[in-house]
């Protein structure tokens, strides 16, 4: 028996399980997917936003400030790439302005620090690239960029190395309530825990109808993203939003962190919520309106495409949207729903998993003790190609494996491609090591890389070639399975 | 230890420029190459076909590199296997080259000369962003043939092929002698951009439909592939509604160009062609750097590795000069592309290194029959070469006599294709 469950290995599931850890609980994080950070953290804008435009009333304006300043010394102590690069709403007319003075005043609410009003010159003068016709910008110089799957990654790693059990491949079907300890029922063996965290993303509502009388629902939307090559990835310095209208924030364009240039996303409401495919007419969109702010985006660059969800929740009468997170013990007793949580929710996640363990939790577990050995900081992620010379001499002295180039394009070596296989959380899929580490995430895109990586977690995992996948287990398959020679030898 | 040149890529590039360089006289040749062993992208080209302008006769692809790779220890030139280069610098009178590898570490090595060969990459699915699902199951051509004719493993068998590039062709085959079942190869194109003899021997001799004027609209399958919708497009390569097809299958592959790779080449800051993708070169295939020669793919995308092996050896022949100081710097002509022309290779010309002729490398835009490409320097025609049919997927090569060029001072060659007169 668990003391808490978490259900839902996202950024907020991994970063509640890590907090959780700082007492003395047995905790089990439970997820579907098999790897940590697959579905929205894996898709999405990878903004740490500054917190000028929620309403100060609800919990998305309460939170995400609060969460952007906490960015540097988590980011430090899980060891995740974050730059703070300031962000740009841009505006093109009077009207426009007005709207960037509503949200200076209610960013001056949310105690964001450093936000200016921007004239003309101001605006292009820091952002050379951005179309001339724009005449003045709101600036938060705390907005920031980072690498969300990494941060969540590093976040269920260190969770597990305090302590929590983390179990991939668990699809939970069914969640009994025994009044005293839940009952939860998975394809892969039931789990029991006397209190459960309900972090499923997505699914928080199917989910939490399998205890409760639903009292929120969440819409799917899907976000069309495009990634640029390194080599367009000093077109801007910070993050471009246009003016956000009814229709919601509009089509960003951001550096990331490791160097490309993103676009997006759209908001398109859809039915399934596996809904991740992309379509020509979207793509074309998001082209068109980054286009309005940057006009000299070079489209022969693009390297991925793709499309990510968010989860929008409805309350009570599932026509009014309210909008705003859900975080709190839900009408069954010893069930915590962290639901709707879409932007600002990376962002906020610090300060969102305080609250919770804080707020929430210790208040429902009497004689909570503090757990002596928690250790805040994930064992040190090498990354060959951010390391200096001095560096790089001694770490192939230290392990050859680092002197071995797999994937060609963003320089990952053989060594980091070990140890991210190895490490708490450990990834299990070629997608997996391209999140962690990057191999195949460049302008390749695998096509050089991806047979070395099988080959090296068939190795380190001790499978045959043909068992390792890219992304789901079983499913994702790479290969179908020996040549006729092969076969004939054998 | 200071080379005299040192060649970055030791496939049939490398190669070939390696064994030109030592004949010429450079006595330190050293080449590194950042795969498992020489021979390049030859080694996973176990179909043949290789060889037929270089030795007379039809090779694979590992027997045409052994052939070079035999030269090569013949002439005791060493090499570093699984070394990667990570960048290069330029020092004016050598070049320091950073390079790692398991066995010797950090290395920085200097160079009177280098030579970069380090070939091309395959167009992804990520650049041509195709609509839908982004499972499992799509590869480009060259990996799946990595994964067949390295591994020993098949990456499916239900197959579609989007685009009609020479590997695409070489894998419908491949994949069909294999068992799988190849449906179609799908072209946006009106006509195959792979050479004709691979249109007839991998796909008419095994009944596989070439798709011409065809795309993939959409890719279906959350986890591995499940099935493409495929669309006929208008001249203007616009999709036209109605003609979509579903095709069940589980494997993708992608046969949609090739890119040089010259990362190395733009952070060392040497001038670019944006119409190769490559550098500009000379005769001897030398750089904007003093000392800096390039040759084969990562100049420009070659269909025959003959050619490839035809022009290392000007680039080896070019660092040999260079280091004996007998490389001449005075550009007498410059070469553009006219009408009909998409690029031209050699950019440069200094007539002072040049010994019988040059020969000119250049791509047509479109399928043109009955035609000529012909050669102006001002208003002036200098030469012609006749084509019964003009390919984008075929190379052509026009060589112009030394006598020819040398009756013009100097100007710009200008290629066009125009009617046959």
């Amino acid at each position: 028996m668990y003391d808490i469950a978490i259900i839902g290995a996202g950024i907020a599931g991994s970063y509640i399980a890590r907090e959780l850890t700082r007492y003395k609980l047995d905790i089990v994080l439970l997820d579907g997917e098999n790897d940590v950070g697959n579905q929205i953290t894996m898709a999405n804008s990878a903004i740490v936003h500054a917190g000028f435009d929620a309403p100060a009333s609800k919990l998305k304006g309460k939170f995400n400030a609060p969460g952007n300043i906490m960015y540097e010394k988590v980011c430090e102590d899980l060891d995740v790439p974050f730059k703070r690069c300031g962000s740009l709403v841009v505006a093109h007319n009077e009207y426009e302005m007005a709207t960037i003075q509503e949200l200076y005043q209610n960013g001056l609410k949310n105690g964001v620090p450093g936000l200016q009003i921007l004239f003309k010159d101001e605006v292009h003068a820091m952002e050379p690239n951005l179309n001339e016709d724009i005449c003045g910008a709101l600036y938060a110089p705390t907005a920031g960029i980072v690498s969300p799957f990494e941060l969540c990654i590093h976040a269920a790693e260190n969770a597990v190395d305090n302590g929590v059990t983390l179990k991939m491949n668990h699809m939970v079907s069914d969640i009994k309530n025994h009044h005293g300890y839940f009952e939860i029922i998975t394809n892969a063996g039931n789990v029991e825990a006397k209190y459960v965290i309900n972090a499923a993303g997505l699914f928080a509502d199917n989910i939490y109808a399998m205890v409760g009388e639903p009292y929120f629902k969440l819409l799917a939307r899907k976000g069309h993203y495009f990634i640029f090559d390194k080599e367009a990835g000093s077109l801007v310095n910070s993050v471009i939003f246009p003016c956000p209208s009814k229709k919601g924030k509009g089509i960003l364009v951001a550096p990331t962190v490791h160097g490309n240039l993103l676009i997006g996303p759209d908001a398109e409401p859809v039915s399934y919520k596996g809904d991740i495919a992309t379509t020509g007419e979207r793509l074309d969109y998001i082209k068109e309106n980054a286009l309005k702010n940057c006009p000299d985006l070079p489209f022969n660059k693009i390297i991925r495409s793709y499309a990510g969800l968010r989860n929008t929740p409805v309350r009570d009468t599932y026509t009014t949207t309210d909008g705003d997170f859900i975080i709190e013990e839900s009408p069954v007793r010893g069930f915590i729903n962290v639901a709707g949580y879409e932007s600002p929710g990376l962002t906020s996640i610090p300060a969102v998993a305080h609250h919770v363990v804080e707020n929430i939790v210790k208040p429902m577990i009497p004689h909570l003790e503090e757990n002596p050995d928690y250790n805040p900081k994930v064992r040190k992620h090498l990354r060959f190609d951010e390391m200096t010379e001095d560096e790089k001499v001694e770490i192939i002295k230290e392990d050859p494996k680092y002197g071995k180039v797999i994937c060609r394009c963003e320089t990952i070596t053989e060594g980091e491609i070990i140890d991210v296989i190895h490490r708490s959380a450990g990834a299990r899929s070629v997608k997996a090591v391209k999140k962690r580490t990057r191999a195949g995430m460049g302008r390749c895109q695998g096509g050089f890389c991806s047979p070395r990586v099988v080959e090296i977690l068939a190795r380190e995992l001790n499978v045959p070639l043909d068992d390792v996948m890219y992304d789901q287990q079983d499913s994702a398959y790479i290969l179908s399975g020996h040549t006729k020679s092969v076969k004939e030898e054998a | 230890m200071i080379y005299d040149v040192v060649i970055l890529g030791g496939g049939p590039a490398g190669l070939a420029a390696a064994v030109e360089a030592k004949n010429g006289g450079a006595e330190n040749v050293l080449i590194l190459e950042r795969d498992r062993e020489l021979g390049g992208i030859l080694n996973q080209c176990i179909h043949n076909g290789f060889g037929l302008h270089t030795f007379n006769e039809e090779l694979t692809g590992p027997e045409y590199a052994e052939r070079y790779i035999q030269k090569v220890k013949d002439l005791n030139i060493p090499y570093m296997l699984d070394t990667m280069v990570l960048d290069m610098h330029d020092n004016g009178d050598l070049k320091s080259i950073h390079v790692i590898n398991e066995e010797n570490g950090y290395m920085i090595i200097e160079a009177k000369a280098v030579i970069l060969t380090m070939g091309c990459r395959e167009r992804t699915s990520g650049a041509i962003g195709i609509p839908g699902y982004r499972p499992s199951g799509v590869f480009t051509a060259g990996t799946a043939q990595r994964f067949i004719n390295m591994e020993g493993f098949m990456p499916g068998k239900e197959v579609v092929i989007l685009g009609s590039g020479d590997i695409g062709l070489i894998m419908a085959r491949r994949m069909t002698l294999e068992g799988a079942h190849v449906q179609a190869v799908c072209e946006l194109m009106p006509y195959s951009n792979g050479l004709v003899r691979n249109i007839v021997q991998c796909l008419d001799d095994y009944d596989i439909p070439l798709k011409l004027s065809h795309t993939i609209t959409f890719i279906h399958g959350k986890d591995r592939l499940e099935g493409v919708t495929v669309a006929k497009v208008d001249e203007k390569l616009k999709v036209i509604p109605g003609t979509e097809e579903y095709i069940p299958c589980d494997t993708l592959l992608l046969s949609v160009g090739l890119i040089p790779e010259n990362e190395i080449t733009r952070n060392a800051g040497v001038v670019m062609d944006n119409r190769t993708n490559g550098a500009i070169v000379g005769e001897l295939r030398q750089t904007s750097m003093p000392g800096v020669f390039a040759c084969g793919n990562v100049v420009h995308v070659h269909d025959l590795v003959d050619f490839v092996s035809e022009e290392a050896v000007l680039a080896g022949k070019g660092a040999a000069k260079f280091i004996k100081g007998e490389l001449d710097n005075e550009i007498t002509f410059t070469t553009t592309n006219g009408d009909g022309i998409g690029y031209v290779v050699p950019q440069q010309v200094a007539m002072k290194n040049v010994e019988d002729k040059v020969t000119f490398y250049m791509r047509v835009r479109q399928v043109f029959k009955d035609k000529v490409v012909n050669a102006y320097i001002g208003d002036q025609l200098i030469a012609t070469k006749k084509e019964k049919k003009l390919l984008p997927a075929e190379m052509v090569n026009f060589k112009i006599a030394k006598d020819v060029l040398a009756q013009y001072p100097a100007g710009e060659i200008r290629f066009v294709v125009e009617e046959a007169k």
